[in-house]
This record gives C-alpha cells, sequence and structure tokens, in this order.
C-alpha cells in the first residue's frame, strides 16, 4: 500500500461513449484514477453512476458497436493497454487483470465442470498441461474456501450455493496470479452472511497474494469494511476521492454527505421516514456542461449551472492521491463526522 | 437416468398399445368388414386363412388382440427365423399386401434402405449445412450473412418440396443436364463408376429435401446461439481472456446445441415417413412411395402396418431425444 510505488493501474481521463440510436450516452466522462499495488480501490455510487462501465472499459470488456473508449489512457504496470491490439488485450485480460462478476448464478457456464472453468485461462495464459492445471485449481478451490477442493473440480455450477459459486469466480479470476483484480459488485446478489464471508476471504487473499483491486458497489458499509481509498461516482464523473477513514469522517461533496446520511442508523433515534436523494441521476446525452449533481443537490448556485466543476485537492497532495473533490461550493467540515 | 429410462419405455408400452388400438379401430370400425374388401386377386385358400388369423367372425376385442398377434408375435417370429434360421413361426399366416400378396415386412426390408440411403443422406446434408450458418448467423446478426440466411431460411420452409423438387428437376435435369431426371432403382453399386451414378440421381432429391430440413434447423441453431450469446457466462470467459473462437464455439455452442440436438432427434422418424412427396416426386421407391402405392390402392394391411411403425419410431425418438437432453445437460437429472 506503499503509495511511493509506481501505480499497477493509473487511468487518465477515460471517456467511454455509447452510441445509440437515439443519439450518445455518454457514460464515462473524464474519470482518473490510480490504484497502487496492494492497494483496494472502492468505488461508490448509484446505478447507472457509470461504475461498472469504467471498469469494462479498461480492458474492453464492452461491446464494440455501440461502446466507444472515446479518449483516455489505461496503464497497466506503465504499458497503455488502451492502444494495444485486441489479441495482445485478451492475453492480459484473465491474466494480469482478473475479474469478478456481480451475478454469480449465471456468471459460470452451466455445462462445464468447475474444475474445466478454472483450468482454462490456466492452460491459456499459463501454458500449463492438463495435470499441472487441474493440480493448481484444485488449489485455487482449497483458497477460496471450498471444502474438499479436488473433488469438487468436477462438480457442475448448479451444484453449488451462490456464495460458493462466487467463491469459485474469485479462484477464476485469481488463477493466473492477476496484478489487479476487479470485483464488480461481487455480493451484491448475495445475502448478508455470505456477504460477510466473502469480504473476509477476498481481504484474507489480498494478505495472502498482494494483488490490487478494485471494488465495486453501491453498499457505503461494504466499504467502509474493506476499503483503503473511495471514489465516489456520479453520472460517469468522479465526484470525490480519499483515504477511506477521510471519506467517512470528513466527506465534502453534497452527493456523499447525502449518501452517508442515508443510512439507516442502528443506534440513536429512530426515525418515521428514511432518508433518500430525491430525484434520478441524469443520462448523460453528451458531454457534461454544467454540474450533473445540481439538479438533486441542496447547495447548488449559478455556477453550478454553467461550468462542470473539475477535481480539486483539499490537502496538499495531488488530485487522486489525497482528498479531492469536484465542486464547486466550499464545504464547510462536518462537525462529529458525518455520522452521528 | 437408468429409472426414467426404464419409467419412459414402461409408459411407452401402453402409449403405443393405445395407438395400436385406434389404428386397428379406425379401419375395423368403418362400414364393411375390411376383410370383405380383399381384392378378388387373392386366392380363396389365402383368403380363408386371413379371415381366420385376424377373426373375422369373432367379437371385436378379440379381432384385436389377434391383430396384435399377429404384429407382435407371428411377424418378429418370422424376423428371428430369417436371422437365426429358428423355425418360430411355424408357418402361420402372415400379413400379406394385397398388392403384391407377398407379406408386407418383407417388403418394408426391401425399401427402407433406399429410403435410408437418399432421404437419410437428405437430412444428414440439410443438418451438416444449417449448423454453420445458423451459429455464424448468430454471430453476425443482422450482417448480410444473416440477411442472406434468413432469406434462405424462409424460401427453404415456404416452398412446398413438391415445387422445389419439379423446379430443381427442371433447372438442373432438363436444362442443363447435370442429374438424371429419372430413378432408377435397379442401380446396384458395384464399382466406382455405379457408385457416382449413384450419387448423381441422388443429388437432386438431396438438395430438395436437404434445403427444407437446413432452412428449419438452421433457425433453430441461430435462435439458440442468440439467446445464449447474450448470457453472462460469455462475459465471464471472455473476461478470462478466452479467444472469440474459443467463446463462441466452446462456450457457447455447448449450450446451444442442446435443444438443437433435441430437434434433430425429433426429425429422424420423418426420414422414415419417406419424405413421401419426395420419392414419389423423383421415383425413389422407398418407404413414403409404398405408403402411397398403397392408399392408392386400398391396401389396408400395408397401410396399416406403416402407420403403427411410424408410430413406434416417434414414441422411440421422443424417447431418444429426452435422453439425449438429459445426457447433454448436467442440470437436468430426472431421477
Amino acid at each position: 500500500m506503499a503509495d511511493g510505488a509506481a501505480p499497477v493501474l493509473d487511468v487518465r481521463g477515460l471517456k467511454t461513449v455509447f452510441r445509440t440510436r437515439g443519439g450518445e450516452v455518454h457514460a464515462v466522462n473524464s474519470v482518473s484514477f490510480h490504484l497502487n499495488p496492494g492497494e483496494l480501490l472502492g468505488v461508490v455510487g448509484e446505478s447507472g453512476s457509470g461504475k461498472s462501465v469504467t471498469m469494462m472499459s479498461l480492458i474492453g470488456l464492452l461491446p464494440s458497436p455501440p461502446a466507444e473508449v472515446r479518449e483516455g489512457e489505461v496503464l497497466l504496470s506503465g504499458r497503455d493497454i488502451l492502444k494495444i491490439s485486441a489479441d495482445e488485450l485478451r492475453d492480459l485480460r484473465g491474466a494480469k487483470v482478473g475479474f469478478v462478476f456481480q451475478d454469480p448464478m449465471t456468471s459460470l457456464n452451466p455445462v462445464f465442470t468447475v474444475g474445466n472453468q478454472i483450468m482454462e485461462p490456466l492452460i491459456r495464459h499459463m501454458g500449463m498441461s492438463k495435470s499441472q492445471a487441474e493440480r493448481r485449481a484444485a488449489e485455487l478451490l482449497a483458497l477460496v474456501g471450498i471444502p474438499d477442493a479436488a473433488k469438487r473440480l468436477k462438480a457442475y455450477p448448479h451444484q453449488f450455493s451462490g456464495g460458493m459459486r462466487q467463491r469459485v469466480m474469485i479462484a477464476i479470476a485469481l488463477a493466473c496470479d492477476p496484478d489487479v483484480l476487479i470485483a464488480d459488485e461481487p455480493t451484491t446478489a448475495l445475502d448478508v452472511t455470505i456477504q460477510a464471508q466473502i469480504i473476509e476471504l477476498v481481504k484474507e487473499l489480498r494478505r495472502k497474494l498482494g494483488m490490487a483491486i478494485v471494488w465495486i458497489t453501491h453498499d457505503l458499509g461494504v466499504i467502509a469494511g474493506i476499503a483503503d481509498r473511495v471514489m465516489v461516482m456520479y453520472a460517469g464523473q468522479v465526484v470525490e476521492q480519499a483515504p477511506v477513514a477521510e471519506l467517512f469522517a470528513n466527506p465534502r461533496h453534497p452527493y456523499t454527505r447525502a449518501l452517508l446520511k442515508t443510512i439507516p442508523s442502528l443506534t440513536g433515534e429512530r426515525e418515521s421516514r428514511l432518508q433518500v436523494i430525491e430525484g434520478q441521476p441524469p443520462i448523460m446525452s453528451g458531454a457534461p456542461t454544467a454540474c450533473p449533481f445540481r439538479a438533486r443537490c441542496a447547495h447548488a448556485f449559478d455556477r453550478c449551472g454553467t461550468e462542470n466543476p473539475q477535481r480539486r485537492a483539499l490537502d496538499r497532495r495531488p488530485v487522486g492521491y489525497g482528498h479531492d473533490v469536484a465542486c464547486h461550493w466550499d464545504a464547510p467540515a462536518m462537525v462529529g463526522g458525518a455520522h452521528a | 437416468m437408468l429409472t426414467f429410462t426404464l419409467r419412459r419405455l414402461l409408459v411407452a408400452i401402453p402409449t403405443l398399445l393405445f395407438i395400436s388400438l385406434v389404428i386397428f379401430l379406425l379401419v375395423d370400425l368403418a362400414p364393411g368388414s375390411p376383410l370383405s374388401d380383399i381384392p378378388l386377386t387373392v386366392p380363396p385358400d389365402v383368403r380363408q386363412r386371413m379371415i381366420e388369423a385376424l377373426g373375422a367372425d369373432q367379437p371385436v376385442f378379440v379381432r384385436y388382440v389377434l391383430w396384435l398377434r399377429q404384429f407382435f408375435w407371428v411377424e418378429p417370429a418370422y424376423l428371428l427365423d430369417g436371422w437365426f434360421g429358428t423355425n418360430l413361426a411355424n408357418g402361420e399366416q402372415r400379413i400379406l399386401s394385397w398388392q403384391a400378396r407377398s407379406p408386407v415386412f418383407t417388403i418394408i426390408g426391401e425399401r427402407i434402405p433406399q429410403t435410408l440411403i437418399v432421404i437419410g443422406t437428405a437430412y444428414l446434408v440439410g443438418v451438416l449445412i444449417a449448423l454453420p450458418i445458423g451459429i455464424y448467423s448468430a454471430y453476425r446478426q443482422y450482417s448480410a450473412f444473416d440477411q442472406f440466411g434468413t432469406l434462405f431460411a424462409m424460401i427453404g420452409f415456404s416452398v412446398p418440396t413438391f415445387f422445389s423438387g419439379t423446379l430443381f428437376i427442371i433447372i438442373f435435369a432438363v436444362w442443363l443436364g447435370w442429374f438424371p431426371t429419372k430413378y432408377d432403382t435397379q442401380l446396384e453399386v458395384t464399382d466406382w463408376a455405379s457408385f457416382v451414378e449413384q450419387l448423381r440421381q441422388m443429388a437432386l432429391p438431396v438438395m430438395t429435401l436437404g434445403l427444407a430440413n437446413a432452412a428449419v434447423i438452421s433457425r433453430y441453431m441461430r435462435s439458440s446461439m442468440l439467446d445464449n450469446m447474450t448470457q453472462d457466462y460469455v462475459r465471464t470467459a471472455r473476461a478470462k481472456g478466452m479467444t472469440e473462437r474459443t467463446v463462441v464455439l466452446k462456450h457457447v455452442l455447448r449450450n446451444s446445441m442442446i435443444p438443437v440436438v433435441t430437434v434433430i432427434a425429433l426429425g429422424i422418424p420423418s426420414i422414415f415417413g419417406g419424405a413421401i412427396i419426395t420419392e414419389n416426386l423423383f421415383g425413389v421407391n422407398g418407404i413414403g412411395a409404398a405408403l402411397i402405392g398403397a392408399i392408392h390402392a386400398s391396401d389396408l394391411p400395408m397401410v396399416q402396418t406403416l402407420a403403427f411403425i411410424f408410430a413406434v419410431l416417434i414414441v422411440t425418438f421422443n424417447l431418444i431425444a429426452d435422453i439425449l437432453y438429459g445426457l447433454l445437460d448436467p442440470r437436468i437429472r430426472y431421477d
């Protein structure tokens, strides 16, 4: 987690657009972030904020019509992977970057055994023989906490529960020892106790294997439990970014503050109504010319309607390395933290 | 799986019995006794034996049982005699075709190879063409290839075989002279030259029927592939860095083949149905032509036997299709 080391993933000014019959949808608007080795970056946002699209754009997982990565650089260990050929990119996927998807019930191929599916990337990327791959697959299953691993290799996905399937997905993502693991809402479809188990598993794996992780979620509780740094996204932009403790203690963006307020409190007074953020996130049909949050913002003023705020550092570190926020409003520090 | 198969086989028996009852009753309950329609060409002593064997003067139930006996005991006995040289049948009266005056099963035995060769090949060719077309059309949905494939399929299953067959005869046999106009039923394949000749005379019926089959199966394949291309596990396969070829031809295809194999298995009885029109049109002396001939000549034993054989085949292949589905899809375990 040293900030001095070169980031394993460095995204600069990423812009992804969907060309549809009804016009263009600007899903990702100039997103920049970096990921240090061994670090866990949490990405938070509502549905439609562009979190998943950002991550899938990095490794070319979006269907190419209609998606188009228009601008930006994505440096994986220093190499711009937006500029390499599709074949080279395919060699990186699964090998250097592992992906875990949201719905474990449908993410595994139902007609192949679990062992077969884990062995696939091992044989393709690591050039292993079938028996070597089988041994490694059994190791991986044991690593993710599936009992009786060698026998379970021959089982089919439908013979596993949701939590076990997600563990298998993690095993597949980690098979070739990637530098980066991107987890797109991996526990959203699981119940809370299983969610806790998977989180503990990932934490332990990070300790053991040391890979960097991007964890996308809309659950701030999960972020609090697992992330080193957090990036809050809205309408395809990063609106705030900070180390996790700082974000919860001292949120500056109205959206972040509103999000934190929506978490029902277990202590304190029982409220008659849940806190919500009124309105819906916008669908960006063009590059943003104004702040996309202004319609739902309690603190919006004139400048918000004419100029899309750029990220500005709140401490002496550069944007992306400390605490920065994309907002025109100069938020006063919160007394006693965001969560009373 | 085994218990499932056994259970289905057991259920098949009453099904077939019921079908046989319907076939029997349809004929039996028609006005006039079937045996009164025996053509005069049948010699009187044979006629008498037939009447006795089928119990013309007995109540309907007895007649039915005697008919079943004829079908399930006497004929198989003759078949076993033929294979093993035994004498199980002991000279019992066989089901005789009224047209040919030889046993129905003998005639069927002669005709089946023709049907299997010509119509069977047509089915195989149809399947072999349809699968790649369906796969590629789904992969490149809405491309020029897909549009052409759709057009081809539309033509294939809209145009009746008697029309397309006739058209092919006119174009390829009459105008271009590439293929013979008539199917030579006497042709025996003994050397390369006669083999080529057999292929040449098979070409047009195979093309006609193959087109119709390919049209239907390619649509099934395409639709099944399209269903599976958008599934989450395809995204996972891509995220693992597998090549497009592996993603489509291993991950998607294996899932898509399951319903398509079922459809293909269910279509196999139609081979035996002999593609009645095609056989008639091209003069292939297979089972389909036999059935039409028998209907025209009011050859009841032949018609009844063929109808029952088709029923048995359909029930059998239904069972095979179900078993195949269970074998191919690990999620389905019937036990």
